[in-house]
C-alpha cells in the first residue's frame, strides 16, 4: 500500500514535505492506520507520531488520515485507503513540532480557560456529593471525551482564532459542568463565555460532530451553552 | 472572557440575538418588497404614492436599520476571522462602519426626501 506521509524535522528540513512510501501489508488483514505506521516507523525509525494506549482510550494519535481527522488506532484502513493510498497529515491549525506532532497548547489553553473541575461552595458533605440518575444521565455523551483534538482542529472558527474561540472539545467540557447538578459555579461560567468569540464564533457546520471518534455531539452542547447564555440575559 | 471593543453589542449573546431578529425584518421586507414587484406593477406614481405612507416609510427605515445592524456584526465577525494584524483590521472596519452609516442616512433621506 502506498503511503504518503507529511515529513517535517524542523532541525534538518527547510520546508514540510510528503514522503511515499510503500508499505508491505499482510495479506488477508485489514490493519488499523496506526499499525501501518507501525511498520512505517521499521522502515523509518526517524518518523515521529504520538501514540500510547493504541484502543482509541487516551486520545494521543489524533491525525488527519486522507482529509479526515481521527484517531490512527481504531481507524481500519479499509475505511480510509482511496485507489489503495493512505495520506496521512498532522491535524489541521496546529504548530507542527516533527512530522506527525503537533503543539497543543492552544488547545489545552482553550480547556484550561473553562475550567474542567467540579466547583461547589457549600460545604463539603462527609462522604460524597450524592446526585440522582437522572441528573447523572445528563452527564453522557460529554464526559466520554478524551481531549484528542480531532474536533477542534477541523474547526475553521478555531483555526482562525485558536486564542479566542472556545472550540467544540473545550465547550463539550465546559457544557459537562455547566450540566452538573453538583456544579454551583454556573452564573461564573456563563459570564465567563459571554463574549462573541468564546461561544458565539461556533458557526454550526458540524464538522466536530462528524470527525468526533468517540461519536460525540458538540454542536448540541454549544446550542445548549447558546440557550443557557440567552436566557442568562432575558 | 474575550473581550473587543469593536463589537457590536459588548456580548455574545446580544450580538447573535440582534442578528436573528435583524434577519427576520430583513426576509420579511425581502419577499414583501419583491411580491409588490411581481404581483402589483406600479409605475413611478404608484411606487411614489406606496412610499409616501408613513407606515411604508417606517417599514423601510426598520429593514434599512436592520442591515446595518446585520451588515455590521457580519463584517465585523468576517474581518475578525481573516485580518489578523490589527492596524489593518481596525482601518477595515471602520471603513465598513461609514460605508454603512453612509448608507443609512443617504436611506433616511430618499425615504423622507420623495
Amino acid at each position: 500500500m502506498l503511503v504518503s506521509v507529511y515529513r517535517y524535522n524542523p532541525e534538518r528540513d527547510e520546508v514540510p514535505f510528503m514522503q511515499d512510501v510503500e508499505v508491505d501489508i499482510p495479506a488477508g488483514k485489514d490493519l488499523m492506520v496506526l499499525d501501518v505506521l507501525a511498520l512505517l516507523k521499521e522502515k523509518d525509525p526517524t518518523m515521529a507520531y504520538r501514540r500510547s494506549c493504541r484502543e482509541g482510550v487516551c486520545g494521543s494519535d489524533g491525525m488527519n488520515m486522507n482529509g479526515k481527522n481521527g484517531l490512527a488506532c481504531i481507524t481500519p484502513i479499509s475505511a480510509v485507503a482511496k485507489d489503495g493510498k493512505i495520506v496521512l497529515r498532522p491535524l489541521p491549525g496546529l504548530p507542527v513540532i516533527r512530522d506527525l506532532v503537533v503543539d497543543m497548547s492552544l488547545f489545552y489553553q482553550q480547556y484550561e480557560k473553562i475550567q474542567p473541575f467540579l466547583q461547589n461552595k457549600t460545604p463539603a458533605p462527609a462522604i460524597e456529593r450524592l446526585q440522582s440518575p437522572e441528573d447523572r444521565e445528563k452527564l453522557d455523551g460529554l464526559y466520554e471525551c478524551i481531549l484528542c483534538a480531532c474536533c477542534s482542529t477541523a474547526c475553521p472558527s478555531f483555526w482562525w482564532n485558536p486564542d479566542k474561540f472556545v472550540g467544540p472539545s473545550g465547550l463539550l467540557q465546559a457544557y459537562r459542568f455547566l450540566v452538573d447538578s453538583r456544579d454551583t459555579a454556573t452564573e461564573e461560567r456563563l459570564a465567563a463565555l459571554d463574549d462573541p468569540f468564546s461561544v458565539f464564533r461556533c458557526r454550526g457546520i458540524m464538522n466536530c460532530v462528524s470527525v468526533c471518534p468517540k461519536g460525540l455531539n458538540p454542536t448540541k452542547a454549544i446550542g445548549h451553552i447558546r440557550n443557557m447564555l440567552l436566557q442568562r440575559a432575558t | 472572557m474575550v473581550t473587543s471593543v469593536t463589537n457590536f453589542g459588548r456580548s455574545g449573546a446580544y450580538d447573535w440575538m440582534v442578528q436573528r431578529v435583524s434577519a427576520v425584518v430583513l426576509a420579511v421586507y425581502t419577499l414583501w418588497l419583491v411580491g409588490l414587484i411581481f404581483f402589483c406593477p406600479m409605475d413611478y406614481a404608484g411606487w411614489s404614492a406606496l412610499f409616501g405612507k408613513t407606515s411604508v416609510r417606517i417599514f423601510s427605515l426598520m429593514a434599512l436599520l436592520a442591515l446595518g445592524a446585520h451588515a455590521w456584526i457580519g463584517l465585523w465577525t468576517v474581518t475578525t476571522d481573516y485580518i489578523k494584524n490589527g492596524l489593518v483590521r481596525f482601518i477595515a472596519q471602520a471603513g465598513c462602519g461609514t460605508v454603512m452609516f453612509f448608507y443609512v442616512v443617504w436611506g433616511v433621506q430618499i425615504l423622507w426626501g420623495l
